[in-house]
């Protein structure tokens, strides 16, 4: 049986059919329909199953605020998304839908769908394409033509000078931003989110109609009296044949003229004004609405049994009034008072802050209303306790308040028979208002029905607070573009072409990408660094070191600025030298460390680790301009000028000298810690005698666009000499450093670690104030029990412990809670210098524990001894440095 | 998002900025002089008002210089000197 009109249907376009399909079942439907008025035009009332108690819903509105016809769809290029909104969702060839019970289904596969998103400004902001929103548009154009004007609206129908249609307005922020989502901006774009920075804001978001709740009021046909005479008037869909109209006000007295001039017999009116009030419905064997029992109320606000009669209906078109739509206002931080005179709240003085004003309807201008019963919820018809009655069962529990959460007054009273009595606690305890509406329909009733519960005023009550989004919106649109590897800026070095021919395995260095390890065919990780570690300590090995974070400083204060920068003194480092430098935020834990160069009596080139260079930059910035503003020195990074390459290893002076026949490389003119400017591949560059491995090592800097010239250079250069170069990646760099002691900041390192914590005390001057100096002589800086980093042996020299492992005493109860524990694994790794697995860790008073044996039990239940050594496991007197030591 | 007033560029979105915290606190001229709890207090203990103070902002996405600027912590009112 057709639901369908003969004539009628402002919105559907009757020369365009469509076919869509709903639950396996072809559907015919016109261009513009939504689904929810294809569905009803085809006879389908019943959209789903209710979320707990699996009762049958139907369709209660026309428009955004659907709290129950809520499906799962399938759009015509494969794409699915669940939880949408039958009534706003419009049909098109090939849609195919399914109910759902009252929660959707997420793709597992990747949504493939384009989203994007856009910046707007303009001077005026409406937000509503209704009567008053146009008004107020005309308006603002009459006042200051030349003002850049944007009304959104969430009809895809809205038109109208400035309006951008079938977009909702979903957050409303400080200083006049606010977020909008725009359905099918093109025809290759899903949606696109508007960024909108408003001189002021106007609301003209209209006013919702509210539910009463009354026992089983949630059958499929009972819908708000407005929603049932839009199907009529938009689609040409009659959502019933006999209809009952319960309300409070003057609204219905439109839909009962547009119901009987379709041909819908309206076989009650119930106003509450005259003491009617429906009590009950029936429902077929389906679930459908089948009748409804109309009452009246006694002088107690009780139903009156004697009153009660029964009126065959399949439709109940109900009225409890019209809410304006507050929530950007009170987004917004505007706020709300009770208003009597429509049983609603209205925004109130003062506004929000930023310019933004309530207009027509969303001010509680709401027309044709009349006066308004205060009728929120009709008492069952069984008195509560009664002898008759079936105490097991709660005459409250069909009483829904929130549809989309199977909330019903007997949750509500459950909830403020707990003791719950603010608004906001009985929102989270009963979840109304947390479903896919945001309760639209179901907030206001809620607040009015706890207020009757504890005999306050609804005003006293108040509404829980709005918060964004003010419909749901996807994951993927809010991501927009930012997506993938669009998600974050991806860094590499000029050397990463050849790093990706060479099959190098990456990893993520903040927004770098560095080489891991470059596996030849058949090796694991650990093999790979075991021979990239072996040839570092054994012949010469290389490795891309251009990420390091490079500051060029300059100006006649530099050096007095490094002072008070680094824990240890740079104004006395000599023009052409180096030295490794350590500094602390002012709370005196370590924050960065690094080689820095005296390029010139005014000048320094500073490095710093990979992932910190941003945020040194930005602590020399800030303590430059906001404390020291006297000190002449300008910071800049350099950091993507310079290619960087470190060669490394007892045979890697052969292979510079090869390379830069120019420079003097021997110990005498080229000394530890001192650089030199050279020209190197063709072009002016410097190299710097330092080393983060122990060994004897160089590192080549030239400008970038030179730097995989300088690395196939290096390469060539070890062929020349008879000693290959051997590749290697962060986990040796890593592997090797940690033989030496050298902790890595952030991650021996995790801001509660100071330099003596480190075995850096020796850094640390006390000839002169820098930052953090103060804070290393509080008291908690000196407890002798802070941890301190050491080295650790596993007792078996195969096992390496995962890094994070705690550390316990030996002896310590493993079953106790919490265990006392002693410090934390920080670095771990196979050694093949030491020939065995080793570890750093924090431990406490760890320098007085060496030689000590601990244990750490690990989360698959084994426990592993391990024994506290020195942080220098290897080549403790610095031997290698300049070369392989004389035997 | 709060729209910011940069003395240098003019009003810019938040996400370019990064916040500096109270302003005014100045580095001691002589951080031996202050006892633990003094020095304490430098570090970590600042105001939490309702209503209108003085706060520090770099525009980090943009001219990269430090400003002070006074804001209602309850209304986010820019500019208004308390």
């Amino acid at each position: 049986m057709s639901w369908r009109l003969s004539a009628g249907g402002s919105r559907i376009d009757r020369s365009r059919p469509v076919e869509i399909s709903f639950d396996g079942r072809a559907l015919a439907a016109f261009a513009g329909d939504t689904l929810a008025s294809a569905l009803l035009a085809n006879g389908i009332d019943i959209v789903g199953r209710s979320i707990h108690d699996e009762r049958p819903r139907g369709v209660v509105s026309a428009g955004p605020e659907e709290p129950s016809a809520l499906v799962q769809v399938r759009w015509p290029d494969g794409a699915s998304e669940p939880m949408v909104r039958a009534t706003t969702l419009l049909v098109e060839d090939g849609l195919t839908a399914s109910s759902l019970a009252g929660k959707g289904r997420l793709e597992t596969t990747e949504d493939g769908a384009r989203f994007d998103a856009v910046h707007k400004h303009v001077e005026v902001l409406i937000v509503g394409a209704g009567a008053s929103g146009l008004a107020a548009a005309a308006a603002a154009r009459a006042a200051r033509p030349d003002d850049r004007i944007l009304v959104v609206d969430a009809d895809p129908r809205a038109s109208g000078p400035d309006v951008l249609a079938d977009t909702t307005v979903l957050g409303l922020y400080d200083h006049g931003f606010a977020i909008a989502v725009q359905r099918r901006p093109t025809a290759t774009t899903e949606g696109r989110t508007w960024r909108i920075r408003a001189g002021r804001t106007v609301l003209a978001t209209g006013a919702t109609e509210r539910p009463i709740a009354f026992a089983n009021d949630d059958r499929p046909g009972i819908m708000l009296a407005g929603a049932a005479a839009a199907y009529v008037e938009r689609y040409g869909v009659a959502p019933g044949r006999h209809a009952v109209i319960f309300t409070t006000n003057d609204t219905t007295t439109a839909v009962a003229a547009t119901l009987v001039e379709a041909g819908i017999e309206v076989v009650g009116m119930v106003d509450a004004r005259r003491g009617e009030v429906v009590v009950d419905t029936l429902a077929d064997a389906a679930g459908r609405l089948a009748g409804v029992l109309v009452a009246r109320l006694g002088d107690d606000g009780g139903v009156d049994p004697a009153t009660v009669r029964t009126l065959a209906a399949d439709l109940l078109a109900v009225s409890g009034g019209w809410n304006p739509n507050v929530a950007l206002w009170s987004q917004a931080r505007g706020t709300l008072r009770f208003d009597p005179g429509i049983a609603a709240f209205v925004p109130d003085a003062p506004g929000p802050q930023g310019g933004i004003e309530a207009v027509g309807s969303a001010a509680g201008d709401i027309d044709d209303l009349g006066t308004v019963a205060p009728l929120w919820v009709v008492p069952p018809l069984r008195p509560v306790g009664a002898a008759t009655t079936d105490a097991t069962i709660d005459p409250w529990a069909t009483h829904y308040v929130d549809l989309g959460r199977d909330a019903t007054v007997a949750t509500l009273r459950r909830a403020l028979g707990a003791g719950l009595e603010s608004i906001e606690h009985v929102k989270r305890y009963t979840t109304i208002g947390t479903g896919a509406d945001q309760g639209k329909t179901s907030g206001v009733l809620t607040s009015a029905i706890a207020a009757a519960i504890l005999g306050q005023e609804v005003g006293a009550i108040g509404v829980p607070t709005y918060r964004p989004p003010t419909s749901p919106v996807t994951f993927a649109q809010l991501a927009g573009r930012d997506r993938g590897w669009l998600a974050d800026p991806v860094r590499v070095t000029s050397l990463h072409p050849w790093h990706v021919a060479h099959g190098a395995v990456f990893e993520d260095v903040g927004q770098w990408k560095r080489p891991r390890f470059f596996p030849q065919p058949g090796e694991s990780m650990d093999d790979a660094v075991l021979r990239e570690s072996s040839a570092a300590r054994t012949t010469v090995a290389a490795m891309d070191a251009t990420t390091l974070g490079k500051i060029d400083l300059q100006g006649p204060d530099a050096a007095t600025f490094l002072d008070r920068i680094y824990t240890n003194t740079f104004s006395t480092l000599k023009v052409g030298s180096c030295r490794y430098g350590l500094m602390c935020r002012a709370d005196g834990m370590a924050f960065d460390d690094g080689v820095t160069a005296r390029l010139a009596e005014d000048r320094f080139l500073m490095t710093t680790t990979t992932g910190n260079a941003a945020a040194v930059l930005d602590h020399l910035e800030e303590w430059l301009q906001t404390e020291w503003p006297d000190l002449r020195v300008a910071a800049t990074s350099v950091t993507e000028q310079w290619a960087t390459v470190a060669v490394v290893g007892p045979r890697s002076r052969e292979v510079v000298a090869a390379l830069v026949p120019s420079l003097d490389v021997s110990n005498g003119a080229f000394p530890f810690m001192t650089w030199r400017e050279a020209v190197i591949v063709g072009t002016p560059g410097r190299v710097f005698r330092i080393s983060f491995s122990g060994e004897l090592a160089f590192e080549l800097n030239v400008p970038t666009w030179h730097g995989q010239a300088l690395w196939e250079a290096v390469l060539a250069g070890g062929e020349d000499v008879g000693s290959p170069v051997t590749p290697y990646g962060t986990e040796t760099l890593h592997v090797l450093r940690a033989e030496k002691g050298y902790p890595i900041i952030g991650q021996e390192t995790d801001g509660t670690t100071t330099p003596q914590d480190l075995g850096l005390g020796a850094l640390v001057s006390t000839k002169k104030d820098f930052i953090g100096r103060r804070s290393l002589r509080r008291p908690d800086a000196i407890r002798p029990d802070r941890k301190q980093l050491v080295g650790l042996l596993p007792v078996d020299p195969e096992v390496r412990l995962p890094e994070g492992a705690q550390l316990v005493a030996r002896d310590v109860d493993l079953g106790q809670s919490p265990v006392p524990m002693l410090g934390h694994v920080t670095s771990s790794y196979r050694s093949a210098a030491l020939g065995r697995t080793f570890a750093l860790a924090l431990i406490r008073g760890g320098r007085d524990r060496v030689g000590e044996r601990v244990v750490a039990p690990l989360l698959d239940g084994t426990v592993v001894e391990a024994d506290i050594g020195p942080s220098v496991l290897f080549d403790p007197d610095n031997t290698r440095r300049d070369g392989e030591p004389a035997a | 998002m709060l729209l910011i007033p940069c003395p240098h560029c003019g009003p810019r979105d938040e996400t370019e900025f990064r916040y500096g915290g109270q302003a005014g606190v100045a580095y001691p001229p002589d951080p031996d002089a202050l006892g633990d709890a003094d020095w304490v207090g430098y570090l970590f203990l600042r105001d939490n008002p309702k209503g209108a103070w003085r706060e520090r902002w770099v525009h980090v996405a943009g001219c990269r210089r430090w400003f002070d600027l006074t804001r209602d912590t309850l209304t986010n009112v820019i500019g208004r000197d308390p």
